[in-house]
């Protein structure tokens, strides 16, 4: 009997649990399109460019109030990858414009460049381990940290070291730009090689050795924009705009 | 468990209490509202399996699960995996039998701090570890006063996975110690075993369902580990880039070299299942 009367009992919060479900969907569902006013725009973007997109989104919101933007940061190749698979975006900012190639049939309505970036030694602080140059990060003593081959900073740190014939003591290759700072910002790792703007916005958590000119890499980082809404031409008109650019530079990128 | 009486005879005619009760419910609408979430779960954990089968590139996975990157990173998941379980059986045996021996407000709160990795996200984990054994961390930074660093090694890679399998092992295998009927120790112990004699012959033979259960588990736990072995151990191909991790990474250049290798973990993973089954599932 008891046991009987704990599976009806048991098959009313499951039953609860599915409608709740199902009605949250469809609340959401009805929320984005009968809003009217409030337009929402996905945007993508490169993990090094957390920090600058997130003060245009708030300057932008706060200029149009109508326009609610959704960011989401990572690596350039997890995102270029998630919007192949049909994530949804309405822009894409990538660093560099090789993960745009992994968006396989997708055509982006437009391209615009917003900046460049070049790349940067990051070390903790105190500079433990004395990493003057990219010589230095051979040092058997020194622990240097870099993004996998796979993202866009990795690539580009790769070939900055082959170029200048170093083999760097790494001992470990992180997933994304902003892993990789993290390992430096925590003091587990001698040094990184990031993007020069990663060490600007790390505002004095991290010291930054730089490259010189003729050993370094220029990325370029393009925002493309996928569908044709109105509110993603108008917010990528803004970050490429004067307004944008110059949050850009703030935060250590080039002018593209 | 069930202690009903199967109905296989003709029930006697003298009895006259067992008069059916009307059930609110009848039957076949309420298998209907049953079998529907339940049709629904299974799906939920069958289709992305059959998703990574469909996936899959057969003709090429031969020389995909030879790719360079694959190799190392599974003989780095299986030692590291092996490893924590033989920590958590030499460790965490002893620590099961005495929380199972123990009743006291202690043994409570000890129990409830053991379960908490099972409930933490394993990157808050990472950030633990790393704030213990980093660098700059609660005993890292003494070790490393001796020339001693744990992140970006294997060890890290053994100590992330034992801080989030150990609980598991812990938590089954002192369950099966509890179920041992007090009163076998307690005759083995008046025919004069000492307590350790009672411990090993004793008490591990019949908790031993129980313990490779607990071992299981723990392996599986320690094999699918990803969060806290990238945020403490790093991702370093051969020395800490463990099979998930290569999953991780290798699918953001090579999906099916990805695939190869999560095709080879679920493998291994049903393997291990299957020979286990015996001993602990139904």
């Amino acid at each position: 009997m008891t046991r009987s009367g704990g599976h009806a009992a048991g098959r009313f919060p499951a039953l609860a649990a599915v409608a709740l479900l199902v009605s949250g969907c469809g609340t959401l569902e009805s929320g984005g399109s009968s809003g009217g006013e409030d337009t929402t725009v996905t945007v993508l973007a490169a993990a090094s460019l957390t920090s600058p997109f997130t003060t245009i989104a708030e300057q932008y919101m706060a200029a149009h109030p109508g326009t609610d933007l959704r960011l989401s940061f990572g690596s350039s190749t997890t995102l270029a990858q998630q919007v192949a698979q049909g994530a949804p975006a309405d822009l894409l900012a990538t660093a560099g414009t090789s993960p745009l190639d992994l968006l396989g049939d997708i055509e982006p309505t437009e391209t615009v460049t917003i900046a460049r970036n070049t790349l940067e030694i990051a070390t903790p602080p105190d500079n433990p381990a004395d990493v003057e140059g990219l010589a230095d990060l051979a040092g058997p003593d020194v622990d240097v940290v870099l993004c996998a081959s796979t993202v866009p900073c990795g690539r580009a740190a790769d070939e900055v070291l082959s170029r200048a014939a170093v083999e760097p003591h790494v001992v470990s290759r992180e997933i994304d730009v902003t892993a990789t700072l993290a390992k430096v910002r925590l003091g587990e790792a001698d040094a990184a090689v990031v993007y020069h703007s990663d060490v600007a916005s790390a505002k004095g958590a991290v010291d930054g050795v730089e490259i010189p000119e003729a050993d370094n890499a220029v990325l370029t980082y393009p925002l493309a924009r996928l569908g044709d809404t109105a509110a993603a031409a108008d917010f990528a008109a803004y970050v490429s705009g004067p307004e944008g650019t110059r949050v850009l530079t703030d935060a250590g990128f080039l002018a593209p | 468990m069930s202690t009903a009486t199967s109905g296989t005879g003709p029930p006697p005619a003298a009895d006259t209490t067992a008069a059916p009760v009307p059930s609110p419910w009848r039957p076949r609408a309420s298998r209907a509202l049953l079998v529907v979430p339940a049709a629904l779960a299974v799906a939920l954990v069958v289709v992305p399996l059959l998703g990574l089968l469909a996936g899959t590139e057969w003709a090429q996975l031969p020389a995909r699960l030879t790719d360079p990157v694959v190799r190392p990173a599974l003989w780095l998941s299986l030692v590291t995996t092996l490893v924590t379980v033989a920590v958590c059986l030499l460790l965490g045996t002893p620590l099961a039998w005495l929380l199972s021996r123990a009743d006291g407000r202690g043994a409570t709160w000890l129990r409830a701090v053991l379960t908490v990795p099972v409930v933490l996200p394993p990157v808050v984990g990472g950030v633990a570890l790393l704030l213990a054994y980093g660098r700059n961390g609660l005993v890292g930074s003494t070790l490393e006063a001796f020339g001693v660093r744990i992140p970006f090694t294997p060890v890290a890679v053994v100590l992330a996975q034992v801080f989030v399998s150990l609980p598991f092992f812990v938590l089954a295998a002192e369950g099966a110690m509890r179920g041992i009927d007090r009163r076998v120790l307690d005759v083995a112990a008046t025919l004069g075993a000492s307590p350790a004699r009672v411990l090993l012959r004793v008490a591990l033979p019949l908790a031993a369902p129980g313990i490779a259960s607990g071992a299981a588990l723990a392996w599986a736990r320690a094999l699918g580990e990803f969060g806290a072995t990238i945020t403490f151990a790093g991702n370093f191909a051969g020395r800490t880039q463990t099979a998930p991790l290569a999953v991780y990474v290798a699918l953001q250049e090579d999906p099916q070299t990805a695939v190869a290798l999560s095709l080879a973990l679920l493998t291994v993973s049903v393997l291990v299942l299957g020979l286990l089954r015996g001993r602990w599932m139904r």
